[in-house]
């Protein structure tokens, strides 16, 4: 039996270059104005996979991710990348919500795949909970390995891994089927490939399909590998009652908008005097040191 | 996260010019190819946007692979051991990430796994590479091998070569040798044929050879034993695997350090005969230093490009006398000249690729079909604009890297003199750049047969007709009475009747044309697009001046004053 890899991915707003905009009055994230990224930590997963995937023959890759139709860009990344298909878990029956309805989500997902390793990221940079893949292994009854950072060794039954821990690192083994969260201290991802690129760039979901212009639809006619597969609730067999909002106990009871009150800046030069007085103040309000 | 494509709008815009729709159009036979290959495009849109895409991924590996780690690629360089050579750390990364991007093979045909683009995009993406890093981009640039390889030679050779390219093998042209620089005539290395294995057997010694321990090499040899001219000269392929060329030694070079330079030992190596004997040099290396000089003003304008935009930056960080020194009149016209220059080289490069463009198309359309006499007629039109721009190109980019990385520094003060900053490797970079591929002197001579021939003269007044915007109209008033200042000096030249004295002022009548030329390419970009309008207007200021001084110069000049060079040849 080949090896079946699902690699579990997330669009999120660019919040690493958040500009005065970033937020609403409401203290809510302004996604219309930050750029939708593949999320970090999930590339880091996405080319872990894909080493897993090199040294495994006949293994297939598959990417799962769950969100509004441009999500299916995040697909087609990993496509570019060497992924071999991809699917997108789109319903509005599943907006608002929080880590547990999200995790019971996907795992529905994931379990319709029989995959043999789910890799994902820590943690999405728009959350930051760490607690979507934890979950879904819990869900799926199946051994995890958090904050992954190597793989030290791999056969088709067992793996071993290096976790990046807080103050060093440890390795361990379990046998598959395993889900495993990869740290950003992971290998970077490998860039797009022109050749793929090219294969992959007319890509869509079934929805998408009537945006594109007729001479690529007819290209889905002539090759179905360039549509991505497109799950709602009904697909995957989901509980409606623990999706959305009314299946997230979570509840976010207020939001503050932090604004800096320190308006003045102070200005070093570049001479000795300045830099050893800047140290100084540095090391005295803790910073460094 | 930066990108060298996304940042630089100016690449997308000769991207787009009218010529690359019937460019691509002719790459793609018709856009024909998707039913043999899912990677093909199926029509204009999709071609450029692959383009786009695949020079969107080489810029952010320029970006964020390539640039940083120049400085250390510097520093470190490669070795020799045990008669190979080992890159720098950096330039290992370099390459197999670009590898493993799929980017080498660019401008090969699908069969051979290559992505089939035209060479306006190639050049851009050599442009890209090289602002990256400059030394690297000949290690990348030598793909251009295969280009000769698919030219020229058999459909044996090809099938086993050309699919290495794009899967990282790398390559090499080896012509220099101690003996044998600008005048490879010269070439010594000897050629015998060796009946009983079915090759060729190669001997002698090889210097300043870029890349010199690459996978594939294409070696100039005499295969005419006795001979002593150029028809004497074979081309050849030698395979690493091998094993029978054994580097003696890297060159200490003031620049591209990353860039391996070798002095090789041919052993008895064994190789293949590339096309028909006695044509190495008259042919098909006359070709591939065609590319060569391409690809040194791709070069050229990205270094360039790296250089301006380093002291833009350092220019309004950097305060003196209480402000930014870019606001200070001196160091506002030195940036004004260096984004001129590059705007006015950019142009010339992709006008120079179009050329070629059109030439290959055409005869690699003729090695499938005879070509009706309309299509001859083009192909030898395109043929005749490339031969006549590629030179004044090289010539005029190469020269302008070195005053902008010059001018760089300058604007950047003592700190641009140490190697805090990279504007001090670019310059050492830049420098070659006027020097190999043939020297810029080599160039005058190749671009003045095209003053005297007048196919520049002829180009000019295709211009001339062209639409320029009204605003515009003073300056092209400026680039008439510049062109008839120059047809006048080109016959006092002629006048003179003295050969010696015509290579003199060869220089300055390529020049003056190239002048026009870049400032007709900057007023018909500006009419495109107000983003140029800046720099026609400081381009063509600069350059009337220059060509008046030439002018003066050549009016002033007599026979007797030229004599007075002479007297040098006396002294030692």
């Amino acid at each position: 039996m080949s090896l079946k890899i699902v690699v579990l991915a997330k669009q999120v707003p660019d919040t690493r270059n958040v500009g005065k905009d970033a937020m609403k009055e409401d203290g809510t994230v302004n996604r219309s104005v930050l750029p939708a990224i593949f999320n970090p930590d999930d590339l880091n997963a996405l080319e872990m996979a894909l080493q897993i995937k090199s040294q495994s023959e006949g293994a297939t890759l598959t990417v799962i991710t769950m969100g509004p139709m441009r999500a299916a860009d995040i697909i087609k990344e990993a496509l570019f990348r060497g992924a071999d298909n991809g699917f997108l878990l789109t319903d509005s029956k599943f907006a608002g919500s929080d880590t547990l309805a999200t995790s019971y989500a996907l795992s529905k997902a994931v379990a319709k795949c029989e995959p043999d390793i789910i890799f994902c990221g820590v943690q999405a940079i728009d959350g930051d909970t760490a607690q979507v893949g934890p979950q879904i292994a819990e869900k799926l009854n199946i051994p995890q390995i958090t904050y992954a950072e190597e793989i030290i060794n791999f056969d088709n039954n067992t793996i071993q891994i290096k976790r990046r821990l807080e103050h060093g690192t440890e390795i361990v083994e379990t046998k598959l089927p395993v889900l495993i969260s990869v740290h950003s201290s992971a290998k970077p991802c490998r860039s797009r490939h022109a050749k793929l690129l090219m294969r992959f760039k007319h890509a869509a979901t079934k929805s998408q399909l009537a945006t594109l212009k007729p001479e690529f639809q007819a290209l889905h006619t002539q090759n179905p590998q360039l549509t991505i597969g497109e799950w709602n609730v009904n697909d995957v067999q989901a509980d409606v009652e623990r999706l959305g909002l009314g299946g997230s106990p979570t509840k976010v009871k207020k939001i503050d908008s932090v604004v800096l009150t320190q308006k003045e800046s102070k200005k070093f030069t570049s001479c000795d005097g300045d830099i050893e007085q800047m140290v100084t103040e540095l090391m005295e309000s803790k910073v460094i040191g | 996260m930066s990108n060298f494509f996304s940042d630089n709008t100016s690449l997308k815009f000769h991207l787009e010019h009218p010529l690359m729709k019937r460019i691509a159009e002719l790459k793609e036979e018709k856009y024909t190819q998707r039913e043999q290959f899912d990677t093909a495009p199926v029509n204009f849109e999709d071609a450029i946007d692959s383009y786009e895409q695949v020079l969107d991924i080489i810029g952010e590996i320029s970006a964020q692979v390539l640039f940083a780690n120049a400085e250390s690629v510097d520093l470190e360089g490669p070795k020799v051991v045990n008669g190979e050579v080992i890159y720098a750390r950096g330039t290992q990364e370099n390459h197999q990430s670009l590898v493993d991007a799929g980017v080498y093979g660019i401008a090969l045909p699908r069969q051979y796994g290559g992505l089939n683009f035209p060479i306006v995009p190639y050049v851009m993406a050599a442009e890209i590479v090289s602002r990256g890093d400059a030394g690297f981009s000949n290690i990348w640039g030598l793909q251009d091998c295969a280009e000769t390889i698919y030219e020229y030679a058999s459909n044996e050779l090809k099938d086993k070569y050309l699919p290495l390219i794009n899967q990282g093998f790398t390559c090499s042209m080896d012509l220099t040798e101690p003996e044998a620089g600008s005048d490879l005539q010269a070439v010594q290395l000897k050629a015998t044929h060796d009946e009983a294995n079915n090759c060729w057997r190669l001997n002698g010694v090889k210097r300043f050879i870029t890349n010199g321990d690459a996978d594939i090499k294409l070696v100039l040899a005499r295969s005419e034993e006795d001979s002593k001219d150029a028809r004497g000269l074979s081309l050849f392929l030698y395979d690493r695997k091998d094993k029978a060329v054994t580097v003696r030694r890297i060159e200490h070079k003031l620049g591209i350090k990353g860039s391996p330079t070798c002095e090789l030992v041919f052993n008895n190596a064994p190789a293949q005969l590339i096309g028909d004997e006695r044509f190495g040099l008259i042919r098909y290396v006359m070709g591939l230093m065609n590319s060569a000089r391409l690809g040194v003003g791709a070069q050229s304008v990205g270094i360039s490009e790296a250089a301006y935009r380093e002291a833009l930056k350092y220019a309004h960080e950097r305060e003196q006398f209480g402000k930014p020194i870019i606001q200070f009149p001196a160091v506002l016209e030195l940036l004004g000249n260096m984004k001129a220059k590059l705007d006015a080289m950019r142009s010339m490069l992709y006008e120079t690729s179009r050329f070629v463009d059109m030439q290959k198309l055409y005869e690699d359309i003729a090695r499938k079909r005879t070509l009706t006499p309309e299509e001859r007629t083009e192909l030898k039109q395109y043929q005749r604009l490339a031969d006549a721009f590629t030179p004044m190109l090289k010539l005029m980019a190469s020269e302008y890297s070195n005053q902008i990385t010059y001018d760089a520094i300058q604007i950047h003060g003592g700190t641009g003199y140490m190697q805090d900053f990279p504007v001090e490797r670019m310059y050492r970079d830049a420098r070659i750049t006027s020097i190999y591929e043939g020297t810029s002197q080599l160039q005058v001579v190749a671009a003045i047969r095209s003053v005297s021939s007048g196919i520049y003269l002829n180009r000019i007044k295709e211009y001339e007709n062209q639409t320029i915007s009204d605003d515009l109209q003073p300056l092209k008033m400026q680039l008439l009475d510049m062109t008839s200042r120059h047809e006048q000096i080109c016959q006092t030249a002629k006048d003179f009747n003295n050969s010696e004295l015509y290579d003199l002022l060869a220089r300055r009548l390529v020049e003056t044309a190239a002048n026009i030329i870049f400032g007709y390419l900057l007023l018909i970009d500006a009419t495109r697009c107000d983003c140029f309008v800046h720099s026609a207007h400081i381009f063509i200021q600069l350059a009337n001046s220059q060509n008046r001084e030439k002018e003066e110069f050549i009016k002033t000049i007599t026979i007797e004053k030229m004599e007075k060079y002479k007297v040098y040849l006396a002294e030692s």
